[in-house]
């Protein structure tokens, strides 16, 4: 290798380093923004399956709300449903708002598709959440999964999938995965009938991480949402 | 008095015991009432009447024995009897929280009776206490209550009557009330009643005949009118040598006079004349003479059953 | 037989303690129902602080006629027990000491006849007491909490029902809970025959019932291994089960099933083995009984 060409080699690692690739990352930060600021609100109707060790209840059709910039409730308005408390996470505005650092930490392949990675480091350190990884479909200017690290909460993860709604950057199907706390009821609570069977040692290993699935059926996008709703 | 019996009898006790734990209470009974009989069963309290009559109802299963009632053996057809049978054992406990009316509504349809009302008012008619049906049986005297018990035994108009004790806790006017509900049960309804008492002088009043029993033992059965015959006395005999004064009896006409035989006294029935020639007769064959005690009357010996040791010094007279 | 009973029961109705219990389970479902009106919310904290931390709990809406329901029964079927005792204890050996049971035996109708009546006449009485609470629970309940999906706290998590998936498993769980509370009417019953005082045989049989109870309910391997699979109070609260769903795959809830439903029909077995046993044994033992009462 003669001399120049190794200069135009140092040049070019130099530049894979270079903040300037983090501009880059800060305007495809910014464009995901714009994308998402087109829904100013919805009301959407989906189903919500839970998937959490120590919970056993039945698929329900539920409403999902959000209004910026950072409302966002889940409702089952003929029942009863759980729903967990990082579900906020889906709304993936609040991601995006804020004061934060950008960091361009590359790509990676997620199932086949190769994404582009950006961690956001909140500049506020008294925020609850301390790190959110973005892994975002550049083409589309979609995130499709988000991971974010909190204080106080663990870590949760966010995939998102879309489909006819992927231009105003709303999922289809959204599955949100999160650490739960060691089921305890309360002693002398409630006997139980105790069947003979070792159910307990089954849900022990089964851990402590939940998964709540919702899957979208329609929007309807900027449409007047009330507060009272949240 | 009872009119007059019919000879078959309608109750026939064979051989009857009855033992609970170290307790013989009935030990070897044999007696039997006819139909038509008033039949006074005596005895003190704790000789065992109401044992046997317990046993009677079913109530108690002997321990051996034989009960046959209305020409059935009670073992196989209980049932059957009972639908004859109506008895009241000891007080009559009724149900205090219902009424009169109530009360015998309820026995009524439990001896298959389909009763109507008004047959249900004559039979507490009868027994005087039609006006109060209406009221709950704890507001009822004794005397009441005594009564009600009766109508509840008669209301399925049985042949059979068994009263154990019916004048117990009665002022005398309610005594009287009852021996003349007995009396009228056998002369005009022809019921064969068999009623126990420890009153010697009730038995006498309404019984045709009687039966005395003592730590569960037949002391004595017979006519009434036999039994309390002035003339015939019983005579209590005890010696030294019990088993051995037994043998010499048996083998004597005396036998023929002895009632009983049992703990070591012998019980003749006897004419007061007779009684220097059994005593010669027994020193004669050496017997041991250790008391020799007439009474006077059946009611004489009947007390001596309660206080035995006391006697009447019969010498005297 | 038919006679019997109607007798029997006009007995026992006509008698003003066997109001007591009607009175007290109205009482207490009255007191609680008024608890949870005023300071349901609270209460609900409580049971589902477990996962309050994790998730967004919708208080109001949880706390409706249906799980109201739910708790009352969870109550009641520990005191039921007794209130049952109280009449199925009395039915011999009260009559025994009330002296009217000589005068009883000696009609014309069989031991056997009139034992088997006057257990009947008690297991009817246990059944009006649990449509009485039926009633009152679920329905007046309904009334003042409205429907809604039913959660349910279990020592290994918890579990939803849907509204329109509820109502027959009430059904389900009365006719159990009918079973089990025979089971200690028989047990009363048992030993109504062999006393002449029902104090005793009430008292008794409450006592069983509870020492039982503890057994069922301590986790001791001891006696988890041996003698609790026996218990009749191991089974008594399988009337629960027809609460609890199965997961599919994905662990969400099944509507219409039954976690484990040849479980409940075990152990509904043992409880009928246990009542046929105690009431045959209080037959075979009465028709020999001497009345000295």
């Amino acid at each position: 290798m003669n001399h120049k060409t190794f200069i135009f080699l140092m040049i070019l690692s130099l530049e894979s380093l270079n903040p300037a690739r983090g501009q880059d990352a800060t305007q495809l930060v910014r464009n995901l923004k714009s994308k998402l600021d087109q829904v100013s609100s919805y009301e959407a109707e989906g189903t919500m399956k839970t998937n959490v060790p120590f919970l056993k209840v039945p698929a329900a059709r539920v409403k999902i709300f959000y209004k910026k910039p950072d409302k966002f409730r889940v409702k089952n308005e003929q029942g009863i449903s759980l729903v967990p408390k990082t579900i906020s996470s889906i709304s993936l505005n609040s991601l995006v708002d804020g004061n934060y650092s950008i960091l361009d930490a590359g790509r990676e392949v997620v199932s086949g598709q190769s994404l582009r990675v950006i961690k956001l480091l909140p500049s506020d350190e008294n925020q609850e959440i301390v790190l959110s990884t973005l892994y975002i479909d550049e083409k589309d200017l979609l995130i499709v999964r988000a991971r974010t690290t909190t204080k106080e909460n663990g870590t949760y993860e966010v995939e998102l999938a879309y489909g006819k709604y992927s231009s105003y950057a709303l999922p289809d199907k959204v599955i949100c995965r999160f650490n739960s706390k060691d089921y305890k009821l309360p002693k002398g609570v409630t006997f139980d009938y105790d069947d003979g069977s070792n159910k307990k040692k089954e849900d022990q290993a089964a851990g402590t991480k939940g998964q709540v699935e919702i899957i979208y059926n329609s929007y309807q996008i900027n449409k007047n949402i009330p507060d009272s709703v949240f | 008095m009872a009119a007059c019996s019919k000879m078959s009898p309608i109750i026939q006790i064979t051989g009857l015991s009855k033992q609970f734990r170290e307790l013989r209470a009935v030990d070897d009974l044999s007696f039997s009432v006819n139909e038509g009989d008033i039949y006074g069963f005596l005895g003190q309290n704790g000789a065992g009447k109401s044992t046997t009559l317990r046993m009677l109802l079913s109530l108690i299963e002997p321990s051996g024995g034989r009960i046959e009632m209305l020409g059935m053996d009670l073992r196989h057809k209980r049932k059957e009897i009972l639908r004859q049978v109506g008895g009241v054992i000891e007080r009559p406990d009724l149900y205090n929280y219902l009424t009169g009316y109530e009360n015998i509504s309820v026995f009524a349809r439990m001896s298959g009776m389909r009763s109507g009302k008004r047959k249900l008012m004559d039979r507490l008619e009868q027994v005087g206490l039609a006006e109060r049906a209406d009221s709950k049986v704890r507001t009822y005297s004794q005397g009441m209550k005594q009564r009600l018990g009766i109508a509840v035994a008669l209301v399925h108009d049985p042949q059979l009557i068994i009263l154990d004790e019916p004048t117990n806790g009665l002022d005398p006017q309610g005594i009287a009330d009852m021996r003349n509900l007995i009396l009228d049960l056998s002369i005009h309804h022809k019921k064969t009643v068999l009623v126990s008492s420890h009153l010697l002088r009730e038995v006498e009043l309404v019984a045709n005949r009687m039966l005395i029993i003592d730590k569960g033992r037949k002391i004595v059965e017979g006519n009434v009118k036999d039994l309390f015959n002035s003339a015939k006395m019983l005579v209590e005999l005890q010696t030294l040598d019990p088993a051995g004064t037994l043998a010499i009896i048996r083998d004597s006409a005396w036998n023929a006079l002895l009632k009983e035989a049992t703990d070591g006294k012998f019980i003749f029935e006897m004419d007061r004349e007779s009684i220097p020639a059994l005593t010669r007769d027994l020193v004669s064959r050496e017997v041991r003479i250790t008391k020799l005690h007439p009474r006077h009357s059946l009611e004489d010996y009947f007390l001596s059953l309660t206080t035995p040791n006391q006697h009447v010094d019969t010498f005297a007279n | 037989m038919w006679t019997l009973l109607q007798i029997e029961l006009f007995k026992i109705f006509k008698r003003p303690r066997t109001y007591i219990s009607f009175a007290a389970i109205a009482a207490i479902i009255l007191i609680i129902q008024l608890g949870l009106k005023f300071d349901g919310t609270a209460y609900l904290q409580l049971l589902l602080s477990g996962i309050a931390d994790s998730f967004y709990v919708p208080y109001e809406t949880i706390l409706n006629g249906y799980l109201v329901a739910f708790i009352i029964l969870n109550t009641l079927l520990i005191h039921l027990p007794l209130l049952v005792a109280l009449v199925a204890g009395d039915v011999v050996a009260g009559e025994a000491n009330m002296g009217t049971l000589r005068l009883l035996l000696t009609k014309p109708v069989s031991r056997t006849q009139l034992l088997l009546v006057k257990f009947t006449a008690s297991v009817i009485y246990t059944l009006l007491l649990l449509i009485w609470m039926a009633l009152l629970a679920l329905f007046l309940s309904i009334l003042f909490f409205g429907t809604n999906d039913m959660l349910i706290a279990r020592n290994t998590g918890m579990e939803q029902i849907e509204k329109s998936d509820i109502l027959w498993r009430y059904m389900a769980a009365f006719g159990y809970a009918a079973v089990a509370l025979s089971t200690v009417a028989a047990l009363a019953f048992l030993l109504s025959v062999m006393a002449d005082n029902s104090i005793g045989p009430i008292v008794a049989t409450i006592c069983i019932v509870i020492v039982l109870t503890i057994l069922s309910e301590l986790r001791i391997p001891m006696y988890d291994n041996t003698v609790k699979p026996y218990l009749f109070t191991s089974h008594m609260l399988a009337w629960k089960g027809f609460f609890y769903s199965r997961a599919n795959q994905e662990g969400q809830a099944i509507r219409g099933s039954i976690e484990n439903l040849p479980a409940i029909g075990r152990s509904l077995g043992i409880l009928i083995a246990y009542i046929v046993f105690f009431v045959s044994t209080a037959v075979i033992l009465f028709r020999k009984k001497d009345i000295l009462s």
